[in-house]
């Protein structure tokens, strides 16, 4: 165990020791858009009865910047490390696959949750609402958290350059977060977008995170709860096998 | 007693490249063994295969009694690897990097271990300097240092001079003695051929992916190399036939021989006499490792 806790503790230091960049970048990033979108569109849209759009835009946000940042940690941490070679200093010792997936994971949450608790907080003074269903809430960040935190372990290991990961970044994580419901309720959408948005995972992360502030959602939190669920099984299922088998970081 | 390291039948294929193709070796603890060849003939591959970098296509390899697959935390443990490349992470210092590392192998309280790695490898003073901070040999200094920090009973070496200055390579070199000294097992890969000459007790030479050499140091010297008489004439003179077949090389007004025996050096030098040549300057040569090397890279 002492390997992991290490391995877990030096990702957390990584990203503290440039929390400029890791941290307030993305909180400052979200409140913009906050003041944005919130100032041209309150008097335009109301989302859900009684819950005013600023108010409605504001936990949408804090799940895009968990799974955005969540995303970041892993990918650029493992990225990093291949590219200038010190990655032989976690695969030489006698950490199993299985401990280092997990460290990289559980500090990609930790970083994801903590620009995420950022955005709240800074959003507080712009909005008033009573936390309907907290247990919603931590359940969605940890296991949206974990399902970027994989699919940044997949994409860390698999891009060979900086390049390639931004692609997977500006052409995935990017479009999907952007459009599922972070900004507007998918209802406001024509039948057929509405259609598509279902097979969008991050918009059930963003619909059941959400609920657990307002206790209103388009679709059943455990509709979102099971598709995400799913999601991060079948991703930490391949993560793990790509691991297991040293694709991209045992010759 | 199990041996240090046990490699049996090992191969490994990238694409094209055949980069091991069958290699036994076996290696006893205590031993300070060198592993030498030209570039690209498999020595990093096989280190990289004995840490767990790199997976064999077939072939069995174990440190200290430890399969490196199936038991591979005892065969890691068992290990420290100071890598070829000068890699480092640039977020730490030398010191966290080092309490990382420690952790990594699952030791808690190593400070006074980690203290007198520094002091050995001269970065005490260093650190809590950012490893960006650090000069190239420093760098490579800190490697060794990260290889240490578990007390592995082996150490594998790759290249760990390159780049560093005599004064820091001494050190090094006497810091790695100690450490045989006190029973851990060494093994060196060096293009400084001078360096496993003085150090290693054991050599085996790899070329193209398997080991075409493996003896003794001294058994190396006695059976590939000879002493060398080398001479420097005022003007260019013709050798007799007989006497033009024992020089290895002859450029202009320098000549040189190899000889087994001293008392061949009066013949020599009598030949040249008589072929006309006044005799300016001359060194007389021990055999050495390059010579060794260069011969049997040539023969296979």
């Amino acid at each position: 165990m002492q390997g992991f806790n290490t391995l877990l503790y030096k990702e957390c230091l990584r990203f503290w020791k440039v929390g400029f960049q890791t941290v307030l970048s993305p909180v400052l990033t979200a409140v913009l858009y906050l003041l944005i979108f919130g100032h041209v569109l309150e008097d335009h849209v109301q989302p859900y009865p009684g819950v005013n759009y600023t108010a409605f835009l504001v936990p949408g946000l804090v799940m895009m910047t968990v799974l955005q940042n969540a995303f970041a940690n892993s990918s650029s941490s493992l990225i990093q490390s291949k590219i200038t070679g010190n990655i032989v200093f976690v695969l030489l010792p006698p950490i199993s696959y299985r401990e280092f997936y997990s460290a990289y994971v559980i500090a990609a949450v930790l970083r994801g949750a903590m620009c995420g608790l950022g955005v709240l907080l800074v959003s507080l003074p712009f909005v008033s609402f009573n936390i309907a269903e907290p247990v919603w809430i931590v359940a969605f960040t940890l296991l949206g958290g974990a399902f970027l935190a994989s699919l940044g372990v997949i994409a860390g290991i698999w891009a060979d350059k900086f390049d390639q990961l931004a692609a997977f970044q500006n052409f995935l994580i990017m479009p999907l977060t952007m459009l599922s419901g972070v900004f507007y309720s998918i209802h406001s959408l024509p039948v057929f977008w509405q259609g598509v948005s279902h097979f969008n995972p991050f918009f059930f992360m963003i619909d059941g995170f959400r609920y657990g502030f307002f206790g209103v959602s388009d679709v059943s939190p455990w509709t979102s709860i099971g598709v995400v669920t799913v999601c991060f099984v079948v991703l930490a299922v391949i993560t793990l096998q790509m691991l297991g088998r040293g694709y991209k970081l045992r010759a | 007693m199990s041996p240090a390291i046990r490699i049996a039948g090992v191969t490994k294929r990238f694409r094209s490249l055949q980069a091991l193709a069958g290699v036994d070796l076996e290696i006893a603890q205590g031993e300070f063994f060198g592993l030498l060849g030209p570039n690209g003939a498999g020595k990093t591959t096989l280190i990289s295969s004995l840490a767990g970098l790199a997976r064999p296509d077939s072939g069995t390899l174990e440190v200290m009694g430890h399969d490196v697959v199936r038991d591979y935390r005892a065969a890691r443990m068992a290990l420290g690897v100071v890598p070829q490349e000068l890699v480092f992470d640039p977020f730490f210092t030398v010191r966290e990097m080092l309490v990382l590392q420690s952790g990594y192998f699952g030791l808690k309280k190593n400070d006074a271990w980690i203290d007198e790695i520094l002091h050995h490898l001269d970065l005490t003073s260093k650190a809590n300097a950012n490893m960006r901070m650090l000069s190239g040999g420093m760098k490579r200094r800190a490697l060794v240092a990260q290889a240490l920090v578990h007390r592995p009973p082996v150490i594998v070496l790759d290249e760990p001079t390159a780049g560093v200055d005599v004064e820091l390579r001494q050190g090094l070199w006497h810091f790695i003695r100690k450490l045989n000294r006190d029973g851990h097992t060494i093994v060196l890969t060096t293009h400084y051929l001078e360096e496993a000459e003085t150090l290693c007790g054991r050599i085996a030479m790899l070329k193209a992916g398997r080991v075409v050499a493996l003896d003794t140091t001294a058994n190396l010297l006695q059976r590939f190399a000879s002493h060398a008489l080398k001479v420097k004439l005022a003007a260019p003179v013709v050798l007799p036939a007989a006497l033009a077949a024992k020089a290895t090389r002859q450029e202009s007004t320098e000549l040189e021989f190899g000889f087994d025996r001293f008392d061949e050096v009066a013949e020599l030098l009598a030949g040249v006499k008589s072929a006309g040549g006044t005799i300016v300057d001359m060194v007389l040569g021990t055999p050495d490792m390059e010579q060794v090397f260069v011969g049997i890279m040539n023969q296979n």
